[in-house]
């Protein structure tokens, strides 16, 4: 017989919006103790939101937060962490030139009546908690000579020993090696015997099946499922995720997409058995002229580290990659791109120079086309205005500052800097990330028109969307390594996150 | 609805206000400039004299020669600690392959005097080589890279000239150092041509756009492809090769060579670059920055001397003066950030 349980956590109907975007819409939750709670749903959905609300990062939203039956007004993180709420967030936020144990301990680290630090006493008291996660560390090395995901580990531990009856994990395995994944699951079972309450985000369904007691789905702002974990599969909680029946504004792609036959155009890009030290493993595909190549992944799942690498901005442990048949080593980016490769990266903030004209920003990587040794600044305002008028960047003028446009505008401006001479191979890391529908279409019409012009392009991109919207072929990342790979049959975006 | 806001952006960055705001790096040393001018003319009668314009722009002068390539380095947001003892070590190259008189108690190695120029030209791109490797291929940050450098530098000094004083260096040195052309000095006049020349390069060259760029956002300059490792290792041997052509003309202008003889211009050179309103945080400034520099640290060292104060009071003035650059310095990139978000 079962015992009535109340929930430590209780939230009823949360709104929260953004500006005028509601983010959340009349959202009910419950968390009891010694309960693993899985939440699941698409970038954007809410879950983001929600935990934030939680941890009292926003502080603003209607609707009722009670904890313990209590209804409360949490002012500030500070008053959830006495609340016994803590969050560990996707990014890892530690300190990587001090010590294991000091970070462990960071904010609260033992002293003595003097106020000094008490080395000793803290290393042992990290080196036992660490060991109750089953890693075996020294506490007195140094954090950042660690791998990401003993790092990750750590900063894990640090929040889950910190006492508190509220542990919110946000995307916690994405840098975690299968045995780390297991030592993980083991804690938190743990922990939940103990009577904590534990909020589990994941884009890996099969973790969040495995561990948590109860899912919740998010889509929209609007919480659409929720049942018990054992009650429910992969399938189902995908297609609650997606929706079904065209809601949403755009091309949903729920439904199968048929992908053309494979391209026999010439070869641009080889890459053979590429690997990098935990992000990447054995990595070999082959970009088309007149392709475009989708690789989609989870946040964490290699593409970052796979498109520095074909830029030369990152070194490659081992592996080849071959332009057009030959060999290349990159030393630099400008030897990537001598060789006649491109990137835009997924922060324009890395791209671009805000306090610079539009047109200096256009023209940078052209340069040595135009000009040996004296800049002709009537060639780079007329090249610039060109691209402006072509891509349709908004407002149409070359000597504004590039920090006054709009974040749409200047993803296009970061795309026109390599369009005048157009590169062999373009690759492109979320082109459409935080754009409003108009600007997602112009661009990609724009790459849809650089294919027929013969470059082969790469799409990497953590929104199955954005890859379905514009690949011909698509491989699929996960944890470093290519699972799967669609051509020339149906995909639609269930199979894509099936495959991931 | 997204362009009418962007026009209205443009609008806005296009009105008076903002716009002297933005300009604000350029504004405050030239009315900084113009303030002291007129204090000290007031102050004094015997300041504001032909005579005494003559003297600022020659005091100036060595400074100037080093500041050009160091100009470079601060819009690359780097900083090049060794220029002074560059300086000093070229100036003691180019007397040590110079016939010294007897006199003189070195044992140097005398050499004809064009060779002796070019030797120590390349002695001192050699240590820019040096700084540069430090700085882009193994990876050592400029400040401490190029402290080593002031030691190392100042090291082979002491080694040449062993606590003696040389005097004589190649007739063109000399003529150029010291030497004037219809009362023109010389070296005010090479002071002139380098400034220039720096100002051409970094406006007009492709090679200046990068330093601009680089300097600006380094990431951003990797994403574009630029090789930011050569841009940035050019600086630091452009700064090199300027300090040592600085100290060269310098050591004939003092009419001698010896230890520590430059140290004072560590310090002038990048008060000079920085009070001008070159960003320390790289991409912005200039050239005509750093003559606006050059003359507010001029008038201010020469003005000194002109109205009746405690010398030993000057020191302390001079590093206000140079603190409150600073202020001004940060406060204008914080303003131009506002403004460009």
């Amino acid at each position: 017989m079962p015992e009535v349980r109340s929930p430590i956590l209780e939230l009823q109907g949360i709104t929260k919006s953004f500006g005028g975007v509601e983010a959340l819409r009349g959202v009910d939750f419950a968390l009891y103790p010694g309960e693993i709670h899985g939440l699941v749903g698409e970038n954007g959905a809410g879950k983001s939101t929600l935990m934030k609300i939680i941890a009292g990062v926003h502080t603003e939203f209607s609707g009722r937060f009670l904890i313990d039956g209590a209804e409360t007004h949490l002012r500030s993180a500070r008053d959830a962490h006495a609340a016994g709420i803590a969050m560990v967030h996707q990014e890892l936020s530690v300190a990587p030139d001090l010590t294991v144990a000091e970070n462990v301990f960071l904010g609260n680290q033992p002293t003595n009546a003097l106020g000094l630090v008490q080395w000793r006493r803290m290393a042992r008291e990290a080196g036992e908690q660490l060991a109750r996660l089953g890693l075996d560390v020294d506490p007195m090395s140094r954090l950042g000579d660690l791998s990401i995901g003993l790092q990750q580990l750590i900063e894990i531990a640090r929040v889950l020993f910190s006492g508190a009856r509220i542990v919110i994990l946000d995307e916690p395995t994405s840098a975690l090696s299968p045995p780390e994944v297991e030592r993980l699951f083991a804690t938190l079972r743990r922990l939940r015997e103990e009577g904590t309450a534990i909020v589990f985000i994941s884009h890996f369904i099969e973790d969040i099946l495995r561990v948590s007691d109860t899912v919740t789905v998010f889509r929209n702002g609007r919480k659409v499922a929720e049942t018990a974990s054992a009650a429910t599969s992969k399938g189902a909680l995908i297609e609650a995720m997606i929706g079904r029946g065209g809601e949403a504004l755009e091309h949903s792609y729920s439904d199968d997409l048929m992908l053309p036959q494979q391209s026999e155009s010439p070869v641009i890009l080889k890459v053979d058995q590429l690997s990098l030290a935990r992000s990447l493993k054995d990595i070999s595909f082959e970009a088309r002229a007149g392709e475009v190549l989708g690789i989609y992944g989870f946040m964490g799942c290699g593409q970052q580290e796979l498109s520095r690498i074909l830029f030369g901005k990152l070194k490659p442990d081992s592996g080849t990659l071959a332009v057009e048949g030959k060999p290349k080593t990159f030393a630099s980016t400008a030897a990537a791109r001598r060789a006649g490769v491109a990137l835009v990266p997924e922060s324009r903030r890395d791209m671009l120079f805000h306090q610079e004209p539009v047109y200096k920003n256009i023209s940078i990587s052209i340069l040595d086309r135009i000009s040996s040794l004296l800049l002709k600044p009537a060639q780079e305002r007329d090249i610039a205005k060109r691209q402006v008028e072509q891509l349709q960047i908004r407002p149409p003028v070359v000597g504004l500052d590039l920090g006054m446009l709009s974040g749409g505008n200047q993803q296009k401006v970061a795309l026109a800097k390599w369009l005048t001479y157009p590169p062999k191979l373009l690759v492109l890391c979320e082109p459409t990330r935080g754009m409003d529908v108009g600007a997602k279409n112009d661009v990609i019409n724009i790459v849809r028109d650089l294919r027929t012009k013969g470059l082969a392009i790469i799409v990497l991109s953590t929104e199955p969307e954005t890859v379905l919207s514009l690949a011909d072929r698509i491989l699929v990342l996960k944890r470093g390594a290519m699972v799967r790979e669609f051509k020339n049959e149906p995909v639609s975006k269930d199979r894509l996150l099936e495959a991931a | 609805m997204s362009s009418e806001t962007a026009l209205a952006g443009e609008r806005r960055a296009r009105g008076l206000a903002p716009f002297l705001r933005s300009q604000m790096r350029n504004i405050a040393p030239f009315l900084t400039l113009i303030f002291l001018s007129g204090f000290f003319a007031f102050a004094s009668p015997s300041f504001a004299t032909l005579d005494n314009l003559g003297n600022i722009l020659t005091q100036v002068s060595v400074t100037g020669i080093i500041a050009v390539g160091l100009t470079f380095v601060i819009l690359c947001a780097e900083i090049d600690l060794s220029i002074a003892s560059i300086a000093n070590v070229t100036g003691i190259a180019v007397a040590y392959f110079t016939l010294q008189e007897s006199y003189v108690n070195i044992a140097n190695i005398p050499l004809p005097g064009a060779v002796a120029i070019i030797l120590s030209i390349l002695l001192c791109a050699l240590l820019g080589l040096v700084n540069a490797l430090g700085l882009t291929v193994i990876g050592i940050p400029s400040f401490i890279m190029t402290l080593a450098m002031m030691q190392i530098a100042a090291g082979i000094s002491a080694l040449l000239v062993r606590g003696q004083i040389a005097y004589k260096v190649p007739s063109l040195i000399t003529t150029l150092g010291s030497g004037s052309i219809a009362g023109i000095p010389w070296l005010v006049i090479v002071a002139a041509v380098m400034l220039l020349g720096g100002h051409l390069v970094l406006t007009y060259t492709r090679f200046g756009r990068y330093v601009y760029m680089v300097g600006g956002n380094r990431e951003a300059a990797e994403y574009s492809g630029l090789n930011v490792k050569l841009i940035l290792g050019s600086v630091m041997v452009i700064s090199a090769v300027c300090s040592g052509i600085g100290g060269m003309l310098g050591v004939a202008h003092f009419g001698s060579a010896q230890q520590n003889e430059f140290d004072t211009y560590l310090l002038d050179s990048i008060a000079a670059v920085v009070v001008g309103g070159t960003s320390l945080f790289g991409g912005r400034g200039g050239i005509g920055n750093t003559i606006v520099g050059l003359f507010v640290l001029g008038v201010l060292n020469n003005g000194l001397d002109h109205v009746n104060i405690d010398s030993f009071l000057k020191i302390l003035i001079r590093g206000l003066i140079l603190l409150a650059a600073l202020v001004i310095n940060v406060y204008a990139q914080r303003l131009r950030e506002k403004t460009a978000a």
